[in-house]
């Protein structure tokens, strides 16, 4: 439960050490660089230009990147259906300084695979050209001339295509219908099929001009490609040239399968050059002279004396550093097992400004309590837990963002498994439903199971309406202890009275008052002796002056003063409003069990017979799968609004910025510095 | 066929509240998520990896038609619809009706308005997909009402069956 302190770190060292040092930080992942600010006259240091060798470095990781996505559409890569959930493969330093020894090596395997793939994408289309033509020639098989035959010296020959299902006769009456020289011409059908009739036609040269024009009205067609050989040996020329093409695809696929096995070390490969590319990015950061160089940063007070030591000895670097304490200093959090996953909801509102306290800790208590009261049913709790615990212990090396959700959930799971037992919800009804419709007979009073360990909300819900309210204050008043805890951390102890003590006096009174109230018998089911009652009007009264005189302190003008009190006063139904929303807490929880006992009940109609009982198994699976998917994600919202909205609301501004340090960020494996 | 009508008027006008909780909180779900989801699916058009989030958006207006659902729900098995036949005088009937109301209408509109702000929060999370978790609390926010509706709704039917 807290924030870490930082320190603002200042390496300077010789120019020979650069490279080496930006790669160990990145490698420990610690600094956060900034940018080093120059006086514009310095004449001394002056920043680097490393655009290019970024751009470089990101086109080698395109092609290796390129080059294993080709690997995989030859030999299948087998992923499973949680294979997003196994992370990144750790790797150590010394296989990591073996794969950059092969860097060169690799590289070239991927340009030469990259070369092989288009090698074979040309010749397949190459195959496609010859393919087209072999289509385009093959009626004129019979032909026994080349397709270019024009005719002899005396002469002239027409190769070329009709429409569809014309006899020799019907064409040489058509031809005769448009010209006087169609007797005089020879045509012979070579072949037909659905689309065209393909045909020869012979005349004599000096009537050629006249049958060109009478044939090209009749739709006659040159063909789109005419073999300068004859057509039967043009066909097997093709043949040729595709069998070929063919063998040179196969043995470039070959070739890239030969390679497959490298296929982890283009994935390296990637990684490496945008770790690179990445690292000429944090270069633009740093300053340079001729032979030193300067780099400006945020370290935690934590990690800092054993990176300073090792840049000292190892590199003989110059580091400084001095306690960062600006509220523009990044904000690194620091919590327990339990509570650390519920940092990544603290992320999604805002984190917060140095000098407020990290409220993750106490977040968490009340998120894991509030999840499993609205979820509260311990088949889906323990379905839940069971389900992020076991993905947990299966992929070690998950990204931390998804840990992180998968050991939040985890504890969701394990509060709602309570609750579930506590409230005597176990999928629903499930165990009272299978024993009274298969085994007719009262199901065995197990606790927890089939009886309530505690009571049971369907049954009870004002009791369980009052616990939530219950909850729901003690929540609000937390938010305010720790506004009076951030009061004291800046030394501002009126504000305690007046901001915190007055509202605990204000609400609690009135909440004591209230329950000595005759009428509140009938909801809350008892009522506080009636002395409770002048206590705490005396109490909601003593906090209602203090809130007006004092919530609008800064007001130097008296009138103005009090107006703002009365506005702060008003506040007051913003408390009513808060509070009435922690019921959410009974109506989410009742909707998870009566919708759970309305499968149960669906699911049991048919009786016990066999077809029942596949009825009930098959309702039972669809429906609580269901019953989980919508009301785990209303448990997650309306916990995050329960948070969020009435105890933020209390004590906390946020706006921080998140601790983001240089490091290695790849997409296939870590380095791992000390292995 | 008066005493017919005089009779059967309970059961009538209780499985007409649950008609109501149903169809109108329905009608409001149906009406938001299918707005929200025309926002999904322009999102991803654009990028299909916010599949996920969107579809989380998307889902936030459908829990009315459950509670809705849930509401007439216990109207049929309280009044014997469901499983074992009961008696369900006029009186009774028309208050299961009146207890029906509250998520029938709070249903109706408020899904249909938690469908509006969800589709600008798919806007948001499309922009700024690290704004995931205030984007959330906008379209929940308008959810409490729905939920006040279903506790006003749960608890008078409890209190019709302890009558």
């Amino acid at each position: 439960m807290s924030i870490l302190n930082m320190q603002r770190i200042t390496v300077i060292a010789l120019l020979k050490y650069c490279k080496d040092i930006l790669e160990t930080l990145q490698r420990r992942g610690v600094v956060e660089i900034e940018t080093y600010q120059l006086d514009d006259d310095d004449g001394v240091f002056e920043r680097g230009d490393t655009a290019a060798y970024q751009s470089q470095y990101l086109r080698s990781s395109a092609v290796a990147r390129q080059a294993a996505e080709i690997i995989h559409t030859y030999v299948p890569e087998k992923k499973g259906l949680l294979s997003s959930m196994s992370g990144r493969k750790p790797l150590s330093l010394a296989q990591y300084d073996a794969l950059v020894a092969d860097s060169q090596d690799i590289l070239h395997t991927a340009y030469d695979i990259v070369s092989y793939q288009k090698n074979i994408e040309q010749n397949r289309l190459e195959i496609e050209r010859y393919e087209a033509q072999k289509t385009a020639i093959e009626p004129w098989l019979s032909l026994d001339v080349p397709m270019t035959f024009t005719g002899t010296a005396t002469t002239r020959a027409f190769i070329g295509s009709f429409p569809p299902n014309k006899t020799r006769e019907m064409l040489l009456s058509e031809l005769s219908e448009q010209t006087d020289v169609a007797d005089m011409t020879d045509i012979e059908i070579i072949s037909s099929d659905e689309n065209r009739t393909y045909a020869f036609l012979l005349c004599p040269i000096g009537c050629a001009d006249a049958l060109s024009d009478a044939i090209k009205k009749l739709g006659f067609e040159y063909p789109p490609y005419s073999a300068p050989v004859s057509v039967r040996k043009r066909i097997k020329q093709i043949d040729q040239h595709i069998s070929n093409r063919r063998g040179r695809i196969l043995e470039n696929e070959a070739n890239i399968k030969s390679v497959s096995s490298s296929l982890s070390s283009l994935d390296f490969l990637e990684d490496y050059f945008v770790m690179k590319a990445e690292r000429y990015q944090a270069f633009d950061h740093i300053i340079l002279s001729d032979n030193t160089f300067a780099l400006t940063g945020y370290i935690t007070e934590r990690d800092a004396p054993e990176l300073s030591r090792y840049l000292e000895d190892t590199y003989d670097a110059e580091v400084e550093l001095s306690p960062s304490d600006t509220d523009d200093t990044p904000v690194k959090l620091m919590n327990n097992r339990f509570a650390e996953p519920v940092e990544s909801v603290l992320a999604t509102y805002s984190y917060p400004i140095r000098h407020e306290t990290d409220p993750t800790a106490v977040m968490a208590i009340f998120y894991y309590i509030f999840f499993g009261m609205m979820f509260s049913d311990a088949g889906y709790g323990i379905v839940m837990a069971g389900a992020c615990g076991l993905l947990l212990l299966k992929f070690r090396n998950m990204e931390e963002g998804l840990r992180r959700a998968m050991k939040m959930f985890f504890w969701c799971g394990v509060s709602t498994t309570m609750w579930g037992l506590l409230f005597g919800s176990f999928f629903g009804d499930a165990v009272s439903v299978i024993s009274n419709t298969f085994f007719h007979t009262a199901p065995p009073a197990i606790p927890g199971l089939v009886t309530p360990i505690w009571f049971n909300p369907v049954s009870d819900p004002m009791r369980m309406l009052m616990f939530s309210f219950l909850l729901g204050i003690i929540h609000l008043f937390t938010g305010l202890f720790i506004q009076a805890y951030n009061d004291i951390k800046h030394k501002e102890y009126l504000a305690i009275l007046y901001d915190v003590v007055s509202w605990y006096l204000l609400v609690g009174g009135a909440i004591l008052a209230l329950l000595s109230l005759e009428m509140m018998e009938g909801i809350a089911g008892f009522v506080l002796p009636s002395v409770w009652l002048k206590i705490g009007g005396v109490m909601a009264l003593i906090g209602a002056v203090l809130i007006l005189f004092f919530s609008g302190r800064e007001s130097e003008n008296p009138i103005k003063r009090l107006l703002k009190g009365a506005y702060g006063l008003y506040g007051a139904t913003g408390y009513l409003s808060d509070i009435l929303s922690y019921s959410r807490l009974l109506a989410l929880g009742l909707a998870t069990g009566v919708i759970a006992q309305v499968f149960n009940q669906i699911g049991s109609m048919m009786g016990s017979s066999v077809i029942g009982v596949i009825l009930f198994l098959i309702i039972f699976v669809v429906g609580h799968t269901l019953n989980i998917g919508i009301n785990a994600l209303g448990a997650y919202v309306h916990t995050n609004r329960l948070q969020f909205v009435e105890f933020f609301g209390k004590f906390y501004t946020g706006g921080g910025r998140e601790f983001k340090p240089f490091k290695i960020n790849t997409k296939h494996y870590t380095v791992k510095e000390d292995i | 066929m008066s005493d017919f009508l005089a009779n059967n008027a309970g059961l009538f006008f209780a499985l007409l509240g649950a008609a109501f909780a149903t169809f109108l909180a329905g009608i409001g779900s149906a009406i938001g998520v299918g707005k929200a989801g025309v926002a999904a699916a322009g999102v991803l058009s654009e990028d299909p990896s916010k599949f996920g989030k969107v579809l989380i958006f998307q889902l936030l207006p459908a829990t009315q038609g459950i509670y809705g659902l849930l509401v007439a729900f216990l109207i049929l098995s309280n009044t014997g619809l469901i499983g074992q036949v009961k008696e369900v005088s006029t009186l009774t009937g028309l208050l299961y009706f009146a207890a029906a109301l509250p998520i029938a209408f709070s249903g109706l509109f408020s899904a249909i308005h938690q469908g509006n702000c969800a589709v600008a929060a798919i806007g948001t999370v499309n922009k700024k997909p690290d704004q995931m978790g205030k984007a959330l609390i906008l379209p929940a926010m308008v959810e409490t009402y729905a939920i006040l509706a279903l506790l006003i709704s749960i608890l008078a039917i409890f209190g019709i069956n302890a009558m």
